[in-house]
């Protein structure tokens, strides 16, 4: 239960986050503005940052816990064993968990805390003397090795919630026979939705389709 | 037809236990399971070794008795259909057929594919029943239960306690069993009276019996020679969270 609310308060966070994320394909000017709105909501925004903090926490406490369950609740292996309906995600979600951590700390570093690229000290505010966040993401995804675990990264997120997505509205009861299967389509689609858009920021950049706004 | 087989031999539940060759030769398509292994078992006796131990009763898919992993898959690999409603047709001629135990920690091992499941019994003991009056049994009509509810109530009452869901799952999770069990009796008026108190006992009994966490595979209704649907898991979800509102309630 508290891992399906938290998973959800997660989703919620990462849909909106792309959304913000994608005014990058219409100019500096909008994601510039965007991130400064972010920064002026001051104590909301560490609000918000605390409540994500807390789901992250409860989420992999929990599900770590449940998962050394569940590996105890059968000491002896199957010798063989044969998958029918389990898929792939739904049986390795601790793994795609793991990495979606391993990659938000990274990416915290990266763009949060500004670490990894020389570059990043010299950016000098837009010309609404705004921290120019546009050229800091250009400059950061112009990093193939970057760019790569990103895309790595998102992928797992995307394993993760093609079970993850439908799999909270069985544990929270909000489901019935007719309904499983059509969540279970929509929750593939919705997690390849949010692949396809993040992923299209290092791509579109590694191909040159977007330029930093300011020289360095 | 002729099959190599590997069988799990363990001669009782401290022992080490591993997977045998044998051979089942000469059988018929037509051939049950459970006969291939008593052709086998005849075989072994006639010279002199021990029997393969494996549990069946009815032989026709009612009684849930039997409980062998099939190649990989409980009750094999034709679904729906229990270990005993299995024919040699379904496998290839010359197919090696790998046969082990349903593995679980709460399924502790008696001998070879023995296996004990009155944990299932426990679970159905914290609650899963009613308490009725005795007496003369009461007019049938005085109770009115919606059609759709009754429909419901004997879908989930179609689990035959086999084991199978926890078996197969990747997390040994009994979920589908304990969801049917609690469901069958919540869409009935006959268990409205101890609905909550069923609900919040018999998942407790579940989870100290050591069985895992349902993480929504539902790899157990892909095995479940009732076709229980996963669907009572999200019902036996629903029942739960109530119970707990209720409880909280102060109800
Ligand atoms: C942005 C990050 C994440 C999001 C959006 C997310 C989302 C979700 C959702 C929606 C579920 C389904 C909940 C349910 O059915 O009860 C789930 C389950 C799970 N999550 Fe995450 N998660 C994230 C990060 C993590 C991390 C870092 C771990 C690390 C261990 C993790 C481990 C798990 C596990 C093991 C499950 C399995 C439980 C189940 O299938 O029901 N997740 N996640
Ligand atoms: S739910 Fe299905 S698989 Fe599980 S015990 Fe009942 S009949 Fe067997
Ligand atoms: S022996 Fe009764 S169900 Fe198989």
């Amino acid at each position: 239960m508290i891992v399906a609310l938290t998973g959800a308060i997660l989703m919620l966070f990462v849909i909106g986050h792309l959304l913000g994320n994608l005014q990058i394909f219409l100019g500096p000017r909008w994601v510039n503005d965007y991130a400064q709105h972010l920064r002026d909501l001051g104590l909301l925004l560490w609000l918000v940052r605390t409540t994500l903090l807390i789901a992250v926490f409860l989420h992999i406490y929990f599900t770590v816990g449940l998962a050394l369950e569940n590996r105890r609740a059968r000491p002896q292996r199957y010798q063989k064993r044969d998958y029918i309906k389990a898929s792939y995600a739904s049986r390795h979600m601790v793994v795609s968990g793991l990495v979606v951590l391993a990659f938000i700390v990274f990416h915290l570093l990266h763009f949060t805390a500004r670490k990894f690229n020389p570059r990043f000290p010299l950016l000098k505010n837009d010309p609404l003397n705004h921290y120019d966040v546009y050229s800091m993401m250009v400059y950061g995804f112009q990093n193939v090795y970057v760019s790569g675990f990103y895309i790595i990264g998102l992928f797992l997120l995307t394993l993760h919630l093609t079970h993850g997505a439908s799999s909270f509205f069985q544990s929270l009861g909000l489901n019935d026979k007719k309904l499983a299967p059509q969540l279970a389509f929509g929750a593939r689609i919705f997690a390849w939705l949010l692949f396809i858009g993040y992923s299209a920021i290092p791509v579109a950049v590694l191909l040159g389709f977007i330029q930093p706004a300011q020289k360095l | 037809m002729n099959f190599p087989l590997r069988i799990w031999r363990q001669s009782d539940r401290q022992s080490k236990g591993k997977l045998v060759e044998y051979r089942a030769t000469n059988i018929s398509a037509d051939t049950s399971f459970l006969e291939m292994l008593d052709i086998v078992n005849d075989e072994l006796t006639e010279r002199g070794e021990a029997p393969i131990a494996f549990d069946s009763d009815c032989r026709e898919g009612i009684c849930g008795t039997c409980a062998l992993t099939i190649n990989g898959q409980a009750h094999g690999p034709k679904h729906p259909a229990a270990a005993c409603q299995l024919y040699m047709r379904s496998f290839r001629d010359g197919e090696t057929i790998t046969i082990e135990p349903f593995r679980a920690k709460p399924f502790p091992l008696v001998r070879d594919l023995v296996i004990d499941r009155s944990a299932l019994d426990r679970i159905v003991q914290a609650g899963g029943f009613i308490a009725a009056r005795a007496g003369s049994a009461p007019e049938a009509n005085s109770m009115p239960v919606p059609k759709h509810n009754a429909d419901r109530a004997m879908e989930a009452a179609a689990c035959i306690g086999c084991g199978a869901c926890a078996a197969a799952c990747p997390n040994a999770s009994a979920m589908l069993f304990t969801a049917a069990k609690v469901s069958h009796l919540a869409f009935l008026p006959q268990g409205a009276p101890e609905r909550t108190l069923r609900a919040l006992k018999m998942v407790r009994q579940m989870d100290a019996e050591g069985f895992g966490n349902c993480t929504n595979t539902y790899e157990c209704e892909a095995v479940c020679p009732a076709e229980i649907s996963a669907s009572f898991i999200a019902k036996l979800n629903r029942e739960y969270a109530r119970a707990i509102l209720q409880r909280s309630a102060g109800e």
